[in-house]
């Protein structure tokens, strides 16, 4: 680790325990993704749904369906997606903020980049019927935003692997640079598919359901065909996690890994082998309503995206855990150094160090600090020179500390002085420096 | 210092942030709490006289506030937290460490509000006839729930200007309790509720076309509502400036106080005459002669209530200067309790994510562009925004400039700009940041940010000095 920069961690508590923090974020950002993948699966399966139904209006009314749905699953997205946002700022601070500011101008474009795609999306949605007769721009105006909500979750991504290695921030230069690290397009892949998979088990349950008005909403298609439809693509993304997963795993750096880890992964791969099988055999079964089978496949999805979220933090924790050692270490050592600096202020004896000249009074050095920036000998700065002032102010040292106080505006030629705040020690040496006239010949 | 440094040097970071802010609080007090109540008088005035054009009014400005609050609004809150916590890390991140529970039931009360909102605006069309009551009782929780959202965050805002005896005890009702709070609030209430009568003005200028009888009816109506507030706004601002300045008049001498908090309490009561005179006037105007008001007249206080605020909130964050947090953090994110080992010390040895690790007397311009990163640009740019050439050129004329005069200006502009913080580091630092300063002028470069250059010193700089005692 010999390109690790080791930071300090602000001086303040964490306002609750690690656990704490840990427990509320894996499943505080478990409620923020599933939205984010009902959000871009519905936004993707309506485009999909739209181009498939050019001249069916069975599949123009689905992508109706679906698109509808978007507008509530991005608002539930975007204001679950502040609580673990929260967390990740408390109880990551150096990670996560180092990352973001390596990926800063990345990072920042997903205020606009998302604002711009909600309102596409609303677009989409309430232009239906007004742009029936224009489809391809209604479609490129869906397309639009699909292509946000898929370009975004790269940045979020990025930001999460890259705050997991951050003996690696040195080879950082730039957002691109990012995407090359090991693990993120992998991570990106399980993502895209979660969504569909997600996506497809939510339309299978809300079109399958009993109370779902297929018969007035659609011409031919009925509740079975789209439970089956909707079944199918959540067993078609499901299975091929079999392949993204051991892909993503084998993407990740060592350094986290351990059996603990391999065995926490192993019962999340379990759950998700009998959701799997379920879906397979729903999927195939002909019938009017949702069966048990289905409520299984949900429950053992449910049980896999709790254990693969956890085996996921559990990767962070260790992954972090030297690192973390090592800035608290230098935090404690820190302010160890500031208070004995403090104290030594306070006590009147703190050394400031080398200065880069040495003076010749009390009233130089606080001329040289505090006044030199404007006043000089023989030339105008800012304000008037030394000798016009010594010259003023004669045998008046009064009246100049007076004018230092409290400046007027005498000339027009000069821009006002400001007050000075000096102490009164102070005060008297440099009206001593400069009245005595010390400045000559130097 | 602990984090890599982003910046942005023609925009400037601050500026960044000002353009998100501005935009998330015209939305949040304009579109959101002041416009739910305005528009559940209106249905309700709708369902009261069987005016069906009130109705239709209001679910047409509902809609343009939903939209727009539920995509801009929302995303430009979280990019106050984007773009502060890439400007400032340190101070947001203290913030979030003393406020964390405090945010967590502000998010609550956002989820609460969200929900809200979307149910309120889905069901507009559903519960009618003798549901209508209840629709309409609906918006008024959802007026509760927005308008709260708002007192929870002016806590934090108020903290950041005066953290009360939070800095003695460290606890954290003791910075919700601060004394800026309530006038705040009270303050925030009244703009909120005039600017969303603003708003609905402008909207109604689109929506009442074909309509000119409903127009004057209308016109009349959003007029009263704003006349109605005006009074609260003008008194909680009146409140708000007799609690800021007892403030800074502890903090500086009084001869500072006069010359430079004039110019600010000046512009705070520029803020309230202007909003009073123009509004209060168009706004009686409507009340009284809604026909004869020009039609220009309803655009023109929407564009004046989104100058105003955002010099409103401008001012707010520069009166608290040269602080982020009132005396503990400095705006350029160092602590004021580890200035005494920063000046003695220097800034450099102490510093994560910058090439030097001192000042290199074979290299100072090196050591003096890490300073400036470190402790100038968190507000300041080189050519940019509030960049420092220009500074230096009002100051001492056209370059060349005299390092040693750069040199004792930086190390004593505290005393004549009480909004500078002091300058952190050591004299060698104040040296080299002098040396390189007046280079500026012959440097066609700008200062690149971590975002773009790294953590590493870019190429052409020399290697990163070894650890001392390596």
């Amino acid at each position: 680790m010999t390109n690790l920069a080791v930071p300090r961690d602000l001086p303040l508590p964490l306002p609750g325990t690690a656990l704490e923090f840990q427990i509320a974020i894996v499943l505080l950002f478990l409620a923020h993704i599933l939205f984010v993948n009902l959000m871009l699966g519905s936004t993707v399966l309506a485009l999909f749904a739209q181009w498939r139904g050019r001249g069916d209006p069975d599949y123009d009314q689905l992508a109706r369906e679906l698109a509808g749905m978007v507008t509530v699953h991005k608002s539930l997205a975007v204001v679950l997606g502040v609580a673990p946002l929260l967390v990740a700022n408390v109880y990551y601070t150096n990670h996560f903020y180092g990352a973001n500011a390596l990926t800063g101008t990345a990072w920042i474009m997903v205020v606009p980049l998302v604002a711009l795609a909600f309102l596409l999306t609303y677009a989409y949605k309430y232009s239906w019927d007004v742009l029936s007769e224009r489809r391809g721009l209604h479609m490129a105006i869906g397309a639009a935003g699909a292509a946000i909500f898929l370009a975004v979750p790269l940045i979020f991504l990025a930001n999460i692997n890259l705050m997991l290695f951050p003996e690696r921030w040195g080879e950082v230069r730039g957002f691109l640079s990012t995407l090359a690290l090991p693990n993120v397009l992998p991570r990106y892949l399980h993502f895209l598919l979660a969504s569909l998979a997600v996506t497809g088990l939510f339309a299978a349950g809300w079109f399958g359901r009993a109370s779902y008005p297929a018969a007035e909403t659609f011409r031919v298609l009925g509740r079975d065909d789209l439970r089956r439809h909707f079944l199918g693509i959540a067993f078609g993304a499901s299975a091929l996690q079999f392949v993204a997963g051991p892909l993503l795993l084998f993407t990740l750096p060592e350094r986290g890994v351990n059996w603990r880890l391999i065995l926490l992964l192993g019962f999340g791969v379990a759950a998700a082998l009998v959701a799997v099988w379920r879906l397979w055999r729903e999927m195939l079964e002909r019938r009017a309503g949702l069966g048990r089978g289905f409520a299984v496949v949900v429950v053992a999805l449910s049980v896999t995206v709790v254990f693969m979220a956890t085996t996921r933090h559990y990767y962070r924790e260790r992954s972090l855990a030297p690192h973390r050692e090592m800035i608290a270490a230098r935090t404690t050592g820190f302010q160890a150094l500031a208070l004995g600096a403090r104290m030594r202020e306070a006590a009147g004896i703190l050394d400031t160090g080398a200065t880069e000249a040495a003076f010749a009074s009390p009233g130089q050095k606080t001329f040289m600090i505090q006044c030199n920036a404007c006043h000089a000998v023989g030339e105008v700065r800012v304000g008037p020179p030394l000798d016009e002032i010594a010259t003023l102010y004669a045998d008046d040292p009064q009246g100049l500390i007076a004018w230092v106080k409290a400046p007027g505006r005498k000339r027009e030629d000069y821009p006002r002085m400001p007050a000075v705040r000096l102490t009164e020690e102070q005060y008297r040496d440099v009206a001593g420096y400069v009245l005595g006239r010390e400045w000559e010949g130097q | 210092m602990d984090f890599p440094i982003f910046h942005l040097d023609f925009l400037g970071n601050r500026l960044l942030i000002a353009l998100i802010a501005i935009l998330h609080v015209y939305m949040s007090h304009a579109l959101a709490v002041g416009s739910i109540p305005l528009i559940t008088i209106m249905e309700w005035r709708g369902m009261r006289t069987g005016d069906e054009r009130w109705d239709r009014l209001a679910y047409k400005v509902l809609l343009t506030c939903f939209v727009l609050t539920t995509s801009v609004g929302a995303l430009t809150g979280v990019g106050i937290w984007f773009s502060t916590s890439l400007v400032n890390p340190a101070a947001i991140g203290s913030l979030i460490r003393v406020f964390f529970w405090v945010w967590f039931f502000e998010w609550f009360l956002f989820f609460a509000e969200v929900a809200l909102i979307m149910a309120y605006f889905l069901t507009w069309k559903r519960w009618t006839g003798p549901r209508k009551g209840m629709h309409v009782a609906f918006g008024a929780v959802l007026t509760f729930f927005s308008w709260l959202t708002m007192a929870v965050i002016s806590a934090i805002l108020g903290f950041m200007m005066d953290p009360g005896s939070w800095i003695e005890q460290r606890f954290l009702l003791n910075g919700v309790l601060n004394p800026i709070y309530l006038p705040q609030l009270v303050f925030r209430t009244g703009m909120a509720m005039v600017a969303a009568g603003f708003f609905s003005m402008f909207l109604a200028y689109f929506f009442t076309r074909r309509n000119r009888d409903f127009r004057a009816a209308a016109v009349r109506g959003i007029s009263l509502w704003s006349l109605a507030w005006l009074p609260v706004g003008l008194l909680g601002g009146y409140w708000y400036r007799s609690v800021v300045p007892e403030w800074m008049a502890e903090n500086y001498p009084v001869a500072l106080t006069s010359q430079n908090f004039v110019q600010w309490e000046g512009t705070l009561l520029t803020i309230m005459g202007a909003m009073a005179a123009v509004g209060a006037l168009i706004a009686l105007w409507g009340a009284i002669a809604p026909r004869r008001l020009p039609r220009v007249a309803l655009l023109a206080p929407f564009v004046l209530a989104i100058v105003l605020m955002g010099w409103f909130e401008r001012v707010r964050e520069f009166v608290r200067k040269p602080y982020i947090i009132a005396d503990y953090m400095y705006a350029n994110g160092l602590l004021v309790e580890d200035y005494p080992l920063l000046r003695s010390e220097g800034l450099l040895p102490h510093a994560s994510y910058v090439g030097s690790r001192g000042v290199d007397p074979d290299d100072r311009e090196t050591a003096g562009r890490d300073v400036f990163l470190l402790a100038c640009t968190r507000c300041h740019t080189t050519d940019g925004m509030n960049g420092i050439v220009q500074k230096l050129r009002d100051l001492y004329g056209e370059p060349p400039w005299n390092r040693d005069v750069v040199k004792s200006y930086v190390l004593s502009m505290h005393n004549t700009r009480p909004f500078m913080p002091p300058f952190p580091g050591n004299d060698p630092e104040a040296g080299a940041l002098a040396d390189w300063l007046v280079t500026l002028p012959d440097r066609p470069e700008t200062l690149a940010g971590a975002q773009s250059a790294g953590i590493a010193p870019p190429a052409g700089t020399g290697e990163r000095p070894k650890e001392p005692g390596s």
